[in-house]
């Protein structure tokens, strides 16, 4: 990467994720984030804005159209939309922030993945041809990365009793039971194995140059930020390893620093284990203080949340160099990785 | 005098069926064609006969004894459709009869075509064998011929279960109740309707809530001609309703009057559904239908 | 603004009501191709690729980027999937053209496309959740009502959306591409189709098309073949449920034209600009955008089409190419525009090639004509 102009997360939002519908519309939900990060930052007009959601999920076309209006969008703003998890759309803001003429980005992403069937409705992103008509679901499919992988069952229970543990101390996460003896749901991986149902939203705040300092104390600098696909058939990739988790770390520099923190978006608990080593985290990298997706999985959002989270620790003083991880696709056939350093 | 005439059926029929001795040529067809191939044989002039013959129709001289596998794809060069197939047709519904060039043939065979209706038939069309599954050495071990796969229908459904909103439903028992709820924002002194949590304008919260009348003027509207499920006939009327006391117009159903008689600037009222059969949903309201009152300046 | 950026590739699929001839992959991959080859690179020259397109429903197939990942040569790259309404083909070429401005990438693959005979457009526009407090009647019946208020405002007379609506498949005869070609297209023949959603007619309409578009984008230092260049990019975006919004004439897309112009440095457009591919999906539009576009003032823009000034040979010509009106695969229809302006300050529109264009106009809009995307292109560097 070329001389990057010094992009930070100032201010982060998100909302006391629930289990359950609780009768919020997709703009109710963004509407109390949207406040606070205004509130932290103390202003009402951004440069730039951008968003994440999904129809499907939304179950009608055009979901997002509804959100812009809880933004207060008047005078009109220059705004775009990712139909993919909002930290895509937190890339897109800061590559703008790049071009030097914008200084400020409002992001968001929302999901309510409580109105619908996530295992089904994630079929619907599988090649159309050979895939979808099988009725794959995400759970078959992660069950046979998981396989592939050959984790340990003692692994995989400690990455699920430590991430419900973290979440029942985190306010904007579910209250999950530690320990959960199920059955398989689909050999090799159990229900707790799965991030929960979850509705919710949550904002960022990105700050270029000297508008960083202005509105945050510690803000949190996006030192590298890159993202990578890789081929979609799930025959056709290493499903033990993921390659483009990997490249897109090495691109983005985490290994150039101690990592305190890495917040990840593993919504399986076995792709904690594939994205430790794909990232090459230290050991003593703390994984998922927050509880991470297997606490609280507000779908097209979970992602920004992972930098959210990242961010926060350093916005709080508590860390000085974090990284952030979010994926797409099945079978983590996406993935973007952000380092951040005080 | 007349008697009825003296009638009687009459069938030819050698018992067993005709043995036919195939020859070498015709022979090497059907035993490949029982192997799932079809195979064509070349002729002097370098051109591949399928189905084979002994010798070349366009001289008379004997073909080489050179064989190539064609297919197992084919083109279809021309058709006939049959819309009521005979008992002796490979096929007991409608079907093609069609000249098919087998891939790396020069000439064409005759088969049926399982296309299922005339318009899936057209030059061009590519077809392939549907093969029988216990075959014995003739042409019918091609049951017939179907078109390649050049699409699948792919049933896509998810389900979802909605909530109204807190505000949309706090509209919607409104409508039940025969009444209109808005809101204002404080800060820009605008009435929304339905009620909304927050302002579009400015982003604030939405406190205040008013009441407001089933009366106000149409500000545009479509003649719509393609029917809708929501409308009772076609034409109908969508229009933008300015309910008075409101800063945001409604899109909603016009009637009682003819469409070609609704104007911009037109005063219309609610005409809700009787008290018992209200629901809250937007059906609650028939339509809107005028007033009678002079039309307003817009 | 950032870096410089040039569109050095363009690639289109012949619009049509069904390519059933092709996976949807393979209509993509058309698209990218032929753009890739007008650039004279391949897929291992592209360093990210985005991906738009209108709603899933289309389709269904969600999120459809991760599966055309490997159609499009991404593995191993960014891949974005952008969707923003209507609007969004044109949203696709300013996020790829961001990437490039920003500095982030040398040479970017911007792909639009919709499959539309997959399922059925008017379906997949008109799936209403339950609990609605609205009755909105698909495309045409959602923007006929400001359509009939354009006219009561401007006096517009009658004929003026018929004229559009000739001028427009005029055009697209001459254009290898285009989905509708109408012979003996003619006033009297639009005049005897029937109204659809009143004042729109039959002929006043867009059609349903599949179809693909793509360019390749470059940095300065990574320009092959003819550029066309980027002088100027703007989005902008209002909400729909605004009191007073003004929907005729929305603030969204006065302020998207003044800051793309402010960029190219475009002081009058009518004069500055040479020819303008505009999203005209509904005859009407065409009066109505060029007064919001600043063509015309307020009210006169039907005067301008009735002049005959937006055809191809006249002073301002708006969609040689035949537009929206002629071809319409919704998620690609706005990387169309953007393309087709590309083409023209290139040189390489062939037979609606206008002659020395220098500066050329993309457009794009969606939502309740609430979402805009603009770009200037032009022949020389900025």
């Amino acid at each position: 990467m070329r001389q990057v102009r010094d992009v930070a997360v100032v201010a982060f939002a998100q909302t006391r994720h629930t289990g359950h519908d609780t009768g919020a519309s997709e703009p109710e939900l963004i509407l109390p984030v949207l406040e606070e990060v205004r509130a932290q930052t103390g202003l009402r007009r951004f440069d730039f804005t951008c968003s994440g959601s999904c129809d499907y999920l939304a179950g009608a076309p055009f979901s997002f159209v509804s959100a812009l209006d809880a933004l207060g969008a008047w005078p009109p703003i220059s705004e775009s939309h990712v139909e993919m998890d909002a930290a895509w759309a937190l890339y897109e803001a800061w590559v703008r922030l790049q071009h030097g003429d914008a200084d400020t980005a409002l992001v968001y992403g929302f999901g309510k993945s409580s109105m619908g069937d996530l295992r089904a409705i994630m079929t619907l992103q599988l090649d159309p041809y050979y895939l979808a008509p099988l009725g794959l679901d995400q759970l078959s499919y992660a069950a046979l990365q998981a396989s592939a992988l050959g984790a340990s069952r003692d692994e995989l229970d400690r990455i699920v009793r430590r991430s419900r543990t973290a979440g029942r101390e985190n306010p904007y996460a579910l209250d999950l039971p530690a320990d959960e003896d199920g059955g398989f749901l689909v050999e090799p991986l159990k229900a707790h194995d799965v991030a929960p149902v979850t509705d919710g939203a949550a904002a960022v705040v990105l700050a270029a140059g000297d508008r960083a300092g202005e509105l945050a104390t510690r803000p949190a600098f996006i030192r590298g930020i890159a993202h990578r696909i890789e081929p979609h058939y799930l025959g056709m990739r290493d499903l033990a390893r993921s390659a483009s988790a990997a490249d897109a770390a090495r691109a983005a520099g985490v290994g150039k620093g101690p990592v305190e923190v890495a917040e990840l978006h593993a919504q399986f608990s076995h792709e904690e284990i594939i994205l430790r080593e794909a990232l090459e985290l230290p050991a003593d990298t703390v994984v998922n203080p927050s509880g991470g997706p297997l606490a609280a999985n507000p779908v097209m959002a979970t992602g920004l949340i992972r930098i959210g989270e990242a961010a926060r620790r350093i916005l709080d003083g508590s860390a000085s160099r974090t990284v952030a991880h979010a994926a797409g696709g099945p079978c983590l056939q996406h993935n973007l990785v952000a380092v951040l350093e005080a | 005098m007349t008697s009825e005439p003296l009638v009687a059926d009459h069938v030819l029929e050698f018992p067993g069926g005709y043995t036919r001795s195939t020859g070498p040529v015709i022979g090497r067809f059907l035993t490949e064609l029982r192997d799932g191939r079809v195979v064509g044989v070349k002729t002097a002039g370098g051109r591949v006969l399928v189905p084979p013959l002994e010798y070349d129709p366009a001289t008379g001289e004997p073909v080489t004894g050179e064989w190539v596998e064609v297919g197992p794809a084919g083109t279809v060069t021309a058709w006939a459709w049959v819309h009521e197939p005979r008992k002796e047709h490979p096929l007991d519904r409608p079907f093609a009869w069609a000249l098919i060039r087998m891939d790396g043939a020069d000439t064409a065979l005759v088969h049926a075509v399982d296309a299922g209706n005339p318009k899936a038939m057209r030059p061009g069309l590519r077809v392939r064998p549907r093969w029988k599954t216990d075959r014995e050495g003739g042409i019918t071990d091609i049951a017939c011929f179907v078109p390649e796969v050049t699409m699948i229908v792919s049933p896509t459904r998810a389900e979802y279960r909605i909530r109204a909103s807190a505000s949309l439903t706090r509209f919607l028992e409104g409508i039940r109740d025969g009444v209109f709820r808005g809101g204002r924002c404080a800060a820009c002194d605008k009435v929304y309707v339905p009620i909304r949590v927050s302002c579009p304008e400015c982003g604030n919260v939405i406190g205040e809530e008013v009441e407001l009348p089933g009366t106000g003027t149409v500000t545009t509207f479509a003649i719509n001609n393609l029917p809708d499920p929501r409308a009772p006939e076609v034409p109908f009327i969508s229009a933008y309703i300015l309910l008075d006391g409101a800063d945001i117009p409604m899109i909603a159903l016009v009637g009682g009057v003819p469409a070609h008689e609704v104007r911009q600037g037109m005063r219309v009222r609610a005409e809700w559904a009787p008290a018992e059969e209200r629901t809250p949903s937007m059906s609650s309201v028939k339509w809107f239908t005028p007033t009678g009152e002079p039309d307003v300046e817009l | 603004m950032g870096n410089r950026c040039a569109v050095i590739g363009v690639g289109q699929t012949k619009y049509t009501t069904k390519r059933q001839d092709v996976s949807i992959a393979g209509l993509v991959r058309e698209a990218a191709l032929r753009a890739l080859e007008d650039a004279g690179l391949t897929f291992a020259d592209i360093d990210a690729v985005v991906v738009g397109k209108a709603p899933d429903l289309f389709e269904g197939v969600m999120m459809p980027e991760a599966y055309l990942a490997d159609a499009l040569g991404a593995a191993g790259k960014p891949m974005m999937r952008v969707h923003t309404a209507g609007s969004v083909g044109g949203s696709t070429a300013l996020v790829g053209a961001s990437l490039i401005q920003g500095g982030v990438h040398d040479r970017v693959l911007v792909v639009a496309f919709e499959k539309q005979s997959e399922s059925n457009a008017t379906w997949a526009l008109s799936t209403h959740l339950p609990f609605n407090a609205s009755l909105v009647v698909g495309a045409g019946g959602y923007f006929a009502p400001h359509i009939r208020e354009y006219i009561r405002r401007s006096g517009a007379p009658a004929h003026i959306g018929t004229l559009v609506a000739v001028k427009d498949r005029l055009n697209a005869l001459k254009n290898p591409y285009a989905h509708l070609k109408i012979h003996g297209i003619s006033r009297e023949m639009v005049e005897s189709t029937p109204m659809l959603w009143e004042p729109i007619r039959y002929l006043e309409t867009c059609p349903s098309s599949d179809g693909a578009c793509a360019m390749v984008l470059a940095s300065e230092q990574a320009v092959t073949g003819t550029p066309a260049w980027v002088h100027g990019t703007a989005m902008r975006s209002e909400p729909i449920f605004r009191a007073g919004r003004d929907t005729v004439n929305p603030q969204a897309g006065k302020d998207c034209a003044a800051d793309v112009y402010g960029q190219a440095g475009i002081a009058d457009p009518r004069r500055d600009i040479d020819v303008a591919e505009v999203y005209v999906p509904f005859s009407w539009y065409e009066p109505m955008w060029l007064e919001n576009l600043g063509f015309a003032a307020e009210g006169e823009g039907w005067k301008l089409t009735e002049s005959g000034a937006t055809a191809l040979d006249g002073d301002i010509p708006w969609n040689a190419s035949g537009g929206v009106l002629s071809s319409n695969p919704i998620g690609a229809s706005g990387l169309i525009r953007f393309a087709e302006a590309a083409l023209q300050v290139r040189g390489m529109a062939g037979e609606h090639q206008v002659d020395g264009a220098r500066r050329a106009l993309g457009h794009a809009y969606g939502g309740g004509a609430q979402f805009f995307a603009m770009w200037i292109v032009g022949s020389e560097k900025p």
